[in-house]
This record gives structure tokens, sequence and C-alpha cells, in this order.
């Protein structure tokens, strides 16, 4: 319990810090107003040019785009920060962060509240919600259980992901933007209905690396729509285990990763 | 309080070896120290850049997990115990703050209580004597960032110890400050280890602080342990010397010599010298000279701890 009072308050400093700094605080939240602005139009832009994509009528395709913006806004607003990690690293500032007696991903989340975030989970999930009235779903129990999931499962899959990309930056300081193909690359990749892609990376990584359970197979399960690509209807119900399994092995990167943590001289 | 036993850390560093071709090789940063520090001892531990200093102590405060050997604080195996042990331990990098940079500094120390859950009682009394004796009334309400290092160095050695640790590790705590800081931070530390409750180990080049801090001196080079004792000790193993600077009132007869002790300078055409004194007193050393050459001034130089140490780095 005083671990978590300790988490709040390291939170509630962060805001203050932030307000601090009040114009650069108020800028960043007006631009990204503008960024969301942005990411409507992109949607619906897309979906004047066309009427069917890889096969699915435009509002179940949607259904698709909006699980995955819905769930990654939540996955970026929580864990997005951890892509800072490799800063952190480069400049042995985790140090600070591991001679105190709190959890390291905690700390690392909380050294930046991004309120500005914020926005996006709002927009994804309004998004969802249009999308779910645009579609006629026959809503079965099931179908209201996995409604509730799918989204959560979804972000945490996704921070999964972030974990993962970041905790890359052990390893190799280097590690630049690559982390960014998995994550950003990820959510494009989700974001339409997996027919639309080539075999071969498609099998990358909607199977292997299981980006298919994201938004793709619990539409599926959602609509009632038989898999063009041949899986059974209970793969929608699966993404919440594919995203256990993703978060086991994000925690196993990271444990082994903080171990290999070099610091820096000083 | 603390062992280690033939503790080690290795780092892979690659090398270029051709345009394209990297190789991997493994540098030692620690090799093998072999250390126990008792309950409220004062130890420094120095050495040149890049002997290990800061290694070893991430390695005891759980930053680092070391490489092989075995390593022990508060009871407690760092890494695996790590924030077991951060409530029992603090640390002061000289050149990483702990504090919220962009937040007035009493906000920083509140946050460390709820971090470190600490009653409030004992809270406010600890940061009332920490006030006291480093004056800190003046800037509590000034953010971090627009601290002196002076100040922020105060501020962080009170972040450090609002816990109640019983070991305090400092990595060159003294750094960057001006005579008057360091002073201040020097006879804090000094009050804090008088009372005997916090063991003390401290990294630094400014052997001053450790003249004035620390009985005991380990002194690592090329990540092994090469002196563990007091600077009395250091001083008679390497054979650092009092040494006898006199001016003369005419030029050293050549081929002089004191019986008992070496001339290692001449200045001022013959008529400055030095000579260290191997054995002898000053005062015999100092008849024997009179009896020779008239003097006008002399003086007995303490040895230095600075060149003791720079000859055990460059050896």
């Amino acid at each position: 319990m005083g671990e978590f009072r300790a988490y709040v308050a390291l939170a509630g400093a962060q805001a203050r810090s932030a307000f601090s700094y009040r114009v650069s605080f108020l800028i960043e939240m007006v631009v990204n107003v503008g960024a969301t602005f942005f990411d409507v139009l992109s949607v619906l832009v897309l979906f004047r040019a066309t009427d069917r994509i890889g096969g699915f009528a435009l509002p179940e395709a949607l259904l698709v785009t909006s699980l995955t913006s819905a769930g990654f806004s939540l996955a970026d607003f929580v864990v997005g920060n951890v892509d800072r990690l490799k800063t952190y690293v480069r400049a042995g500032t985790l140090d600070a962060v591991l001679v105190r007696p709190l959890g390291v991903l905690p700390q690392l989340l909380l050294m930046d509240l991004p309120m500005r975030k914020v926005l996006r989970v709002i927009f994804g999930l309004t998004m969802l919600g249009v999308a779910l009235g645009l579609n006629d779903i026959d809503w079965t129990p099931s179908r209201v259980v996995l409604i509730t999931l799918a989204p959560l499962s979804c972000a945490v899959f996704m921070s999964a992901i972030f974990v993962i990309s970041a905790s890359l930056a052990f390893w190799w300081v280097e590690s630049g933007e690559i982390g960014s193909a998995f994550t950003y690359g990820g959510r494009d990749f989700a974001s339409y209905p997996i027919t639309v892609y080539g075999p071969a990376f498609r099998g990358l990584f909607a199977y292997a690396l299981g980006f298919a359970f994201v938004s793709y197979q619990p539409a599926l399960a959602l609509l009632g729509h038989a898999d063009p690509l041949g899986l059974p209807a209970w793969a929608g119900f699966a993404s919440p285990l594919v995203a256990l399994g993703a978060a086991t092995i994000a925690a196993i990167m990271w444990r082994v990763g903080i171990r290999q943590y070099r610091s820096t001289g000083s | 309080m603390i062992k280690t036993k033939d503790l080690r850390k290795d780092f892979a560093v690659r090398v270029k070896s051709g345009r394209f071709r990297r190789e991997k090789r493994v540098v030692e940063a620690v090799a093998g120290v072999s250390l126990s520090i008792g309950a409220g001892e004062m130890v420094g531990y120095i050495g040149p850049n890049g002997a290990g200093k800061s290694t070893t102590l991430k390695m005891l405060t759980g930053v680092l997990s070391p490489s092989g050997g075995e390593v022990e604080v508060c009871g407690l195996r760092p890494v695996p115990q790590r924030t077991k042990l951060a409530l029992r331990i603090g640390v002061v990098f000289g050149q990483r703050s702990q504090l919220w940079w962009d937040l007035p500094l009493h906000e920083s120390f509140a946050l460390l209580r709820h971090i470190y859950r600490v009653p409030a009682a004992e809270h406010r009394e600890r940061l009332r004597r920490c006030r006291e004796l480093l004056d800190l009334d003046d800037f509590l309400d000034t953010p971090v960032r627009q601290l002196s290092l002076g100040q922020r160095m105060r501020g962080e050695l009170t972040a450090a110890l609002l816990h109640g640790p019983r070991v305090l590790f400092l990595d060159e705590p003294t750094i960057g400050l001006d005579v008057v800081s360091k002073q201040a931070v020097r006879s804090f530390l000094a009050e804090l280890g008088a009372t005997g409750d916090v063991t003390l180990v401290l990294t630094t080049h400014d052997l001053a602080d450790i003249e004035r801090l620390c009985e005991r001196l380990v002194v690592i080079d090329h990540g092994r342990v090469v002196h563990d004792g007091t600077i009395e000790a250091l001083h008679a193993r390497y054979g650092s010397r009092r040494s006898l600077v006199a001016d003369l009132s005419s030029p050293l007869p050549p081929g002089f010599e004191l019986p008992g002790a070496t001339l290692i300078g001449v200045e001022a055409d013959r008529h400055r010298v030095t000579f260290a004194l191997d054995g002898v007193t000053a005062g015999a050393a100092v008849a024997d000279l009179v009896a020779a050459v008239p003097i006008r001034d002399l003086s007995v130089v303490e040895p230095d701890i600075e060149d003791v140490v720079a000859r055990l780095y460059a050896g």
C-alpha cells in the first residue's frame, strides 16, 4: 500500500513539473489536438477512396482500425514513455532509478506523465463506439465479453511490444528507431484487415509476431464472419491469451535486460 | 556491513579492427576485489580514472550485477534484493542528481518521504537536523534547476539521508565544488561519521577529502586493490618521506652528502636544496647541514598523500 502511495506521489510531482513549464505544456496540448484531428481526417480520406478493403466492407474494416486505435492509444498513454529508456541508458540516468526502493518500470513511466496523449485515447474509444454502431452486431453474451476484453488485450499486447522494443536498448544502446518499426509499424499493420497483405509479410507480422490477434481476429468474431484465411471462429477469443504471452515475454526480456545494464562511467 | 569476495565485473567492448570488422574484447573493470567494511567505518575508495571505483560502487548499490564473486551489503545481495537494500542505503552521485529538477527542493524531500515510506515524525526530525547542519533554509523553496552546485550537493546529501540509511555511498561528492562548499560538505560528513551510526564509503579524486574524513583508505588500480589500510601505512609502505628544504647563504659544495638523507632537489644555483629524510630525525639532519653550510632559512615538509598516490598510479 505504501508503495502505491509512493507512485501516486511520483505522478503528482511529475504533473507539477510539467506545469512549471506552462507555455510549453499548452503548446503541446494544442499540437496534439491538431494531430488528433489529422488522425480522423486520414481515416475518412482512406474510406472515401474505396468501398472495400481486403474483402471487407468499410464499416467492418473500420472496426478493425478502431480496435487497434483504441488499444494502441491506451498502451501508448500508459507505457509509451518506455521508449525513452534508450536515452536513460545512454546517459546513465537509470542509476538514480535503480537505487530507489521502487520498481524500475513504473518509475520510468512516471518520469513523464503524457497528459497530452489522453486525447488520443478518447479519440480511439470514440472511433470504436462509432464503428460498433455502424456494424450490425448480434450481441450474444460472449460478444459482450469480447468487446470489453478485446481493446484491453490489444492494449496489453501493444504495451508488451513497447517494452520489448525499448529493452533492446539494454543490449544495444544505439538501437535508435528500430523499436519504432515494431510499435508504430505494428499499429499500422494491425489497422487494416490482414487479408490486404502478401502471404510472407502476413505470416511474419500476423502470426509469428501475433498482430493478427490484436484486432483482426476479434473483429471477425464480433461480426460473426468466418476467417477467409481459415482460422476457426474461436481465434478471436484467443487474443487475451496472445496478449498474456506477449506480456510474459516482455517481462522476461525486461528482467534480463536490467541485469545486462552497464551504466556509464562517471 | 559490507563484504565482497573476489568481486569481478567484465565488460565486453567492441573494438574496430578493420574497415568493417569489429573485434570483441573483454575488459576487466573490476578484477577480484575483496573487502570487508564494518559498521560505522569511514572508508575512502580512490584510484585513477577508469580504475573501477564507480563500477565497484554500482555493484555494491545494486545498479550493476557482478560478473563473478560474492557481494553482500547490510546482509543483503544487492541485485536480487535491490529494493530492500535501497531502503537501507543512501547514495550520492556527484555527477547525477537524485532530486526533481523542476520542483522546489523541499518538494523533493517530501517525495522521498513517500518513496522510502518514512514515518512523518522521523522525517521531520532528520530534515530539521540537515537543515541546521547544511544551512538549507535559504534555498528550500528554490527549484533545483536554479540551485548552485554547492547548494544542490547539500540538497543531495540531505536527500540521501532522510530515510536514515545504515550505509552511505558517496561517488565524488565534492567534485566541482568551490573551497567553501567543499569544507561544508566535509564537515558535515565528518560530523555524520563521528556519530558512528552510518557507514561511509566515498570515492574521490580530492585527497583532502580522504585526509579529512577517512581513517581507512582503499586504493584500486586496474580493477585490483593495491592498498587497504591507514594513510600512515600507505606512507610507510611506499616510503614517502619527510623532506628538508633549506635556503643556503652560499652554494652547496659539490659532492656534499648528508648522513641518512638523500639529496633530491637543487635549485637557484645550488642555493636551495631539498633532502629526503630516510630514517634520520629532522633535528640531526639540520645540525649536520648547518655544520657544513650556512643556512638562511629552512622548512620541514610532511609527505604529501597526492605524491604517494601519483607514484602508486604510475607504478
